[in-house]
């Protein structure tokens, strides 16, 4: 259910209005003789399409991504174009200029590409291998953990506190991703644990 | 939002206040030009800065940055005085009619009970007379002197549209035009509606900004109705549900709250927060506490939580403050008490404030983990830029390990927007290079965590290796899986309470939503608020009917919107006593004669009768409260406080500093500026063109606005000898930046107190990584100190000098 | 109860057939004998109605990212209007004035979406030497056919709006296309398409001066007494049109031409290719009578002259290398 629907809702708003008229009145639909176009080609020809929302505010705008390849047939998916999604009651296909322009956000050069590690004074990253990456940070959060979680307090009331590693979490991340993220922090006793909403 | 975005169309009056609606949510604002084109409605903006929201405005009145609640106090006495008030929804849905205790006083800008030492109140005295039959007593005609409403009247005495001239610098003829448009929306037939954002939160008293336009809109009527409401306009695309989970120090999930030292056992803790019924009859829905929490705590230790050990409740970190929120968390790191540092999607070096002050904590890290899809400053924060980022790089003793994730288009899964809809997205890129999604990062990190814990053994491994992680891969649980999880299940056969015998939910199954969670052992779920997100009726936040039957804006269909679909929360106040609705014609509910109908789901129990429940059925009262009691710490009324740095004192306290009960750490006290050095009243904000610090990674937004800049009014750039488009220095007590001047006729002086006020405006967005120009954040300026509920900083409102400059210098011999 | 909007449904992802063919062309520049169309489309309009207009610069950004351009990061010289003019790769800019009305003393931020207004009588097109270089369809779209052109830029001096600009990589001449390809699948401009207040739409032309009387209409209800359509006649009506809150004083948005006009130069010039066929002379040589042309009309600066003429023989220049 959730592929078809990601690609393209059937459901049409009603209460067209003044526009569908000039579409129909355009003579679209028509099937044309053979013929050497001017304008330029329809760049999202044989595209897949794939229903998202802006990540940027919280208006949530439907938007469409317009690929070369499809991921869920487990091809490299390329974005070509990233439109608003007429269908969606909030912004009925409009987006603001940071919506309208987030395929230069997906595919910016600054887009991180590989796990990379500052070693103490050094003045540069360098690359690490992800199984290094994440071996280093369970065991420096292990000794830390270990070393300095508030198990009681005075009275000897259990309090599990663990103030010396902090951590903040992303309002941008889906609630799933939260979810898991929750569960990970307040199970290890992380307290200084935060998200935008604060600032 | 008390109601979503397609509501705004049903509105009459749009108040934009503490907010930059057209700039900040344009899409959202397009609601707000559906109501001016289909029913007239009228937009009034209130800012220090003429906006772009200003610019399709049917009245703009300027304020200085700060004075909010002088304001709106001046608006609700307007409106008492002159009989503006929807009196019989004030009477019936509001505390007015509660009696006071008698020690409850305010004087010399000061509520009962305050102790200057330890910056707080005894706030005993602010509350209900408790009757014999162990409910509020209450006077329904108003008239004893220490009802609610009379004290809120006596409250508001002071804010003359004279007195809110002489705070807030607005002229008296402009405040006097808002507040009769606003006064206009006390009739049961028009509405006003308020959008507001950071422009509130970020001050010393951003809770109390928000909470005089609440009491504003309730004694007009305008609360739970179409086109009503209290709108905060949220930041990021799921700031809503990283909040509604409850991703912060002091919360869990669905404003389930976090246990402190006082909470010794399960039953101390539930003690706190089962809140009986201060009226008869009244639903006060917090009794379900129980249920929640333990089905909270099932969803996060399954089998280890149980009866015998209090369902695991020790396994909960218990606070010993209010919260370890980031500033307190800064403060630590700052003294070198803070190890280790995970950052998700975060760019703290330039959003907390005082930089100089986050340099110098982060420095102090042994490590930290950056998770982001794009670069950050905070991932180079020690990395030398000269002007832009001097730091000595080779004394930073930090690791640093930059973990690159994917983004929206490169996974599934939901975010809850501003008007609670949760909304499925799906994946529709291959992510770049090696990039990770974050549910990865986290599996991992916490299994290999897990794992050490097991072999080696080491402090309270308890919570870590009993935590449920059931998932098929667990490696990387997927989206499904994860918010199967938030929906909740029964883990045993639940029972209908109406007939044992009839099993409601079998074991195994999804719970249809909260309504079948129960205290037992027997269901569990993430977070309660969002169940029904995902029952055995499918993937409910995935939906897509986009039909809207006569055109109500509800969209009961598209998506999901917790609690239960609902729509506009309180919407049974948008009813009258007997249930009919107060504006026929922008109908929501309705009770016909046996339970409540309407193009929402109602926000009461379906049968229950007009008369007798209060609307309000989260609050003990069933009512909505005009007067607090204890529940904020700086006061149960809102009161006119001045910023911690502000060009003019508090004319009902001259000596008072911002706001008196907020915390303020030793050395960042020492950090604020006074007038005479700083004279200038500074703000910060964001600009239509850009998304906080993301959009400088895109060609196409750093185009579009390029290059840092403060803007300041033509007045105080020829004081000051400064250029349109020149380079200019501005400084705080604790940094500077150096920016273009944009000067312009849309920032003017203010007459506050009798002297002129100039407002420096000044956008974030600019850093020294991406696309854009390099360049600096307001956040070098501002001063650290928080709202005294929350603790969100003041960004909002600060001192600043502004000179004549050159241009800032890059690390040399970088090009 | 909504208003209109520009998209009513998502784009087409299916192969289709173009609706815009050399068919539907009413004029070609520097050709004398076009065949007439054998239908008529119904001409199309933008409307941009600047009371709605919030100024985000959604129009831009989705023109960027429509078209693929890469407008520069410059630097900010005290305006919100970035880039700071139109370019090669910037085919629309919101362009900011702050304007004190003198009737109230109040402020008033007029924000003007500035690019091609598609006029029914388009001045870049009768200048234009360069056979087929720009074009008109008989719905109203003016568009430049870019490997016809030869970066003469004598379209820029034909254009009672100063819109075209010359690339200086490839030395043709670009500007708004209306979003032909997306109207010719039955699509409206990507600017109107995202314009989230939609103070952009786009329909029929019929249909947008019907919305526009009943904005003209509200804003006359709010006290904007000369509120009207801006369609000017001076170039025959345009295909993108703006709803004025004052719409007696065009030129204080952003020197709006109060009652633009084709210069008398380019009637002249579109006389002489009536005898002759540019297709039938050398470029040289239409350079030539080009200079001679303009050289006489007092309108054309010295340096305009010479950086036209000096256009023209980069183009050839850069004709003969390919």
């Amino acid at each position: 259910m959730n592929i078809d629907l990601s690609r393209r809702s059937f459901l049409k708003l009603a209460g067209a209005g003044v526009v569908a008229t000039s579409v129909g009145a355009m003579g679209f639909g028509e099937s044309e003789a053979a013929e050497i176009a001017h304008v330029r080609a329809f760049k999202l020809k044989t595209t897949t399409e794939t229903r998202n929302t802006c990540p940027y505010c919280s208006v949530a705008c439907g938007v469409i991504i317009y690929s070369k390849g499809d991921s869920r047939k487990g091809e490299t998916a390329d974005i070509v174009h990233i439109e608003g999604d007429a269908d969606h009651p909030t912004n009925r296909g409009t987006l603001c200029p940071k919506g309208a322009a987030l395929k230069d956000f997906v595919k910016s050069p600054t887009r991180l590409q590989h796990p990379m590690l500052r070693k103490p004074g050094s003045d540069t990253f360098e690359r690490i291998s992800w199984d290094d990456a994440l071996d280093r940070i369970a065991r420096l959060m292990k000794d830390d953990r270990d070393a300095n979680l508030l198990a009681a307090n005075a009275k000897g009331i259990p309090v599990n506190r663990w103030t010396t590693v902090g951590m903040l979490a992303a309002s941008a991340t889906t609630n799933e991703t939260a979810w898991a993220t929750f569960k990970f922090a307040k199970s290890l006793g992380i307290v200084g644990f935060d998200n935008q909403a604060r600032v | 939002m008390t109601n979503s975005w397609t509501d705004i169309k049903n509105t009459d009056l749009v108040v934009v206040m503490g907010g930059n609606a057209a700039e900040a949510h344009p899409c959202g604002f397009k609601w707000v030009t559906e109501a001016k084109a289909h029913r007239g409605a009228k937009l009034i903006v209130v800012d220090p800065r003429y906006t772009r929201t200003a610019s399709v405005s049917d009245y703009y009145a300027p304020i200085r940055q700060g004075t909010d609640i002088a304001f709106l106090n001046g608006v609700m006495k307007y409106c008492i005085d002159n009989d503006r008030v929807q009196w019989e929804y004030t009477k019936a849905f509001t505390n007015a009619a509660y009696l006071v205790k008698d020690g409850f006083g305010y004087k010399d800008g000061l509520f009962t009970g305050y102790d200057a030492e330890k910056r707080d109140y005894d706030r005993s005295t602010w509350d209900y007379v408790i009757g014999d039959d162990g409910f509020v007593v209450t006077d329904p005609t108003l008239q004893h002197p220490r009802c609610v409403w009379n004290l809120l009247k006596e409250h508001l005495a002071p804010y003359t549209p004279e007195m809110v001239e002489r705070i807030c610098g607005t002229p008296k003829e402009k405040f006097l035009r808002v507040a009769e448009m606003i006064s206009e929306c006390s009739t049961p037939t028009k509405t006003m509606t308020s959008m507001y954002a950071l422009g509130w939160t970020q001050h010393s008293h951003g809770s109390q900004n928000i909470r005089a336009m609440a009491m504003l809109q309730l004694i007009l009527g305008n609360i739970g109705v179409r086109g009503g409401g209290m709108n905060a306009l949220r930041g990021h695309s799921n700031i809503q549900g990283l909040t509604d989970l409850g991703l912060m120090s002091h919360l869990l999930t669905g404003y389930l709250t976090a246990p402190t030292e006082k909470d010794e056992d399960f039953e101390t803790y539930m003690s706190t927060r089962q809140f009986k019924p201060l009226r008869p009859g009244q639903t006060s829905y917090w009794q379900n506490y129980r249920k929640f929490m333990v089905s909270f705590q099932k969803a996060m230790w399954g089998d280890a939580a149980r009866a015998d050990n209090d369902w695991a409740f020790n396994y909960l970190a218990k606070l010993d403050v209010p919260s370890y929120d980031v500033l307190r968390v800064f403060e630590l790191m700052h003294a070198g008490k803070v190890n280790g540092y995970l950052c998700q999607g975060f760019n703290p070096l330039l959003a907390f404030p005082n930089r100089a002050k986050n340099t110098k904590a982060l420095s102090n890290l042994k490590w930290l983990v950056t998770m982001d899809p794009l670069e950050t400053e905070t991932a180079r924060f020690w990395e030398n830029h000269g002007d832009f980022n001097p730091v000595d790089t080779a004394s930073i003793q930090t690791e640093v390990i930059q973990l690159p994730t994917t983004c929206f288009a490169e996974e599934d899964g939901s975010l809850t927007n501003s008007g609670r809809w949760l909304q499925w997205h799906w994946a529709g890129g291959t992510p770049p290079g090696e990039a990770k999604h974050d549910t990865y990062i986290i599996a991992q990190i916490f299994l290999r965590m897990r794992e050490l814990y097991r072999t080696e053994g080491g402090a309270f491994p308890d919570p870590i290796l009993n935590l449920s992680w059931d998932y098929a891969d667990e490696n990387e649980p997927t989206a499904e899986e994860l918010a199967r999880e938030i929906n909740g299940r029964a883990l045993s056969d639940v029972m209908d309470p109406a007939d044992p015998t009839k099993v409601l939910v079998p074991a195994g199954k999804q719970v249809v939503n909260f309504s079948q969670l129960r205290d037992d052992g027997s269901t569990m779920s993430g977070c309660w608020i969002y169940s029904g997100c995902f029952n055995e009726q499918g993937n409910n936040m995935a939906r897509r009917d986009n039909h809207d039957p006569d055109d109500t804006g509800t969209y009961l269909g598209w998506t999901f919107a917790w609690p239960l679909n609902r729509r506009t929360l309180y919407n049974r106040a948008s009813a009258d006593l007997e249930g009919k609705p107060w504006d026929p014609s922008r109908k929501l509910l309705e009770w016909d004669g046996a339970k409540w109908t309407g193009y929402d789901i109602p926000d009461i129990a379906p049968t229950a009768k007009p008369g007798d429940v209060g609307p309000f059925i989260m609050n003990q009262e069933g009512t909505a409260r005009l007067f607090t009691r204890g529940m904020m710490r700086d006061g149960p009324f809102p009161a006119h406080m001045e910023p911690f740095e502000s060009p003019v004192a508090n004319v009902f306290n001259l000596k008072m500093r911002g706001n008196p009960v907020s915390r303020i750490f030793e050395d960042d006290a020492k950090q604020l500026g006074l007038s005479d050095e700083f004279p200038y009243a500074a703000t910060s904000y964001r600009l239509t063109e850009h998304f906080h610090f993301w959009t400088k990674h895109n060609r196409v937004n750093a185009a579009l606005q390029p290059e840092f800049f403060v803007e300041i009014s033509e007045e105080l750039a020829q004081e000051r000898g400064i250029t349109n488009g020149g380079w200019v220095r501005v400084w705080s007590k604790r940094g500077e930046v150096k920016a273009k001047a944009v000067v312009t006729k849309r920032i003017r002086p203010l007459i506050c107190d009798g002297k002129p006020v100039h407002v420096v405006g000044i956008p974030l967005h600019w850093g020294f990584t991406g696309s854009a120009k390099k360049g600096f954040g307001p956040n070098s300026l501002v001063p650290f100190v928080g709202d005294a509920n929350i603790e969100t900083p003041e960004s909002k409102a600060f001192l600043v000098n502004i000179e004549p400059s050159t241009p800032p210098k890059d690390k040399e011999g970088i090009a | 109860m909504d208003s209109p909007r520009t998209a009513v449904s998502n784009p087409p992802v299916q192969p289709m057939e173009s609706n815009l063919t050399q068919r539907d062309l009413v004029r070609r520049s520097a050709t004398s004998e076009l065949p007439p169309p054998d239908r008529q489309l119904t001409p199309v309009a933008k409307l941009i109605d600047v009371s709605k207009c919030i100024g985000c610069k959604a129009c831009q950004s989705a023109c960027i990212e429509w078209n693929d351009t890469f407008p520069d990061i410059e630097e900010n010289v005290g305006v919100y209007t970035n880039p700071h003019d139109l370019t090669e790769n910037m085919f629309t800019l919101m362009r900011f004035t702050e304007w004190v009305n003198p009737e109230t003393d109040n402020l008033e931020w007029l924000i003007r979406k500035d690019g091609c207004m598609h006029c029914a009588d388009p001045g870049c097109l009768k200048a234009c030497p360069s056979p087929g270089a720009i074009v008109q369809y008989s719905n109203g779209i003016v568009d430049f056919i870019h490997e016809n052109c030869i970066g003469c830029g004598y379209c820029v001096k034909g254009c009672p709006f100063n819109i075209p600009r010359i690339s200086k990589v490839d030395h043709r001449a670009y500007k708004c296309t209306l979003c032909s390809d997306r109207v010719a699948m039955g699509q409206g401009p990507a600017c109107a398409k995202a314009c989230p207040t939609q103070a952009i739409v786009f329909g029929t032309k019929d249909d947008m001066k019907k919305h526009a009387d009943e904005r003209i209409a509200d804003l006359k209800s709010r006290g904007y007494a000369n509120a009207g359509l801006y369609d000017p006649p001076g170039v025959g009506g345009t295909h993108v049109m703006y709803v004025l809150h004052h719409n007696d004083k065009p030129h204080i948005y952003a020197d709006l031409p109060d009652d633009p006009k084709i210069s008398a130069v380019i009637e002249v010039w579109k006389g002489v290719t009536k005898y002759t066929g540019l297709a039938a002379m050398g470029l040289a040589a239409a350079g030539a009578i080009l200079h001679g042309l303009f050289g006489k009309a007092n309108r054309v600066e010295p340096e305009d002259e010479v950086s036209a003429e000096k256009l023209v023989e980069e183009a050839e220049d850069l004709r003969e290398g390919a």
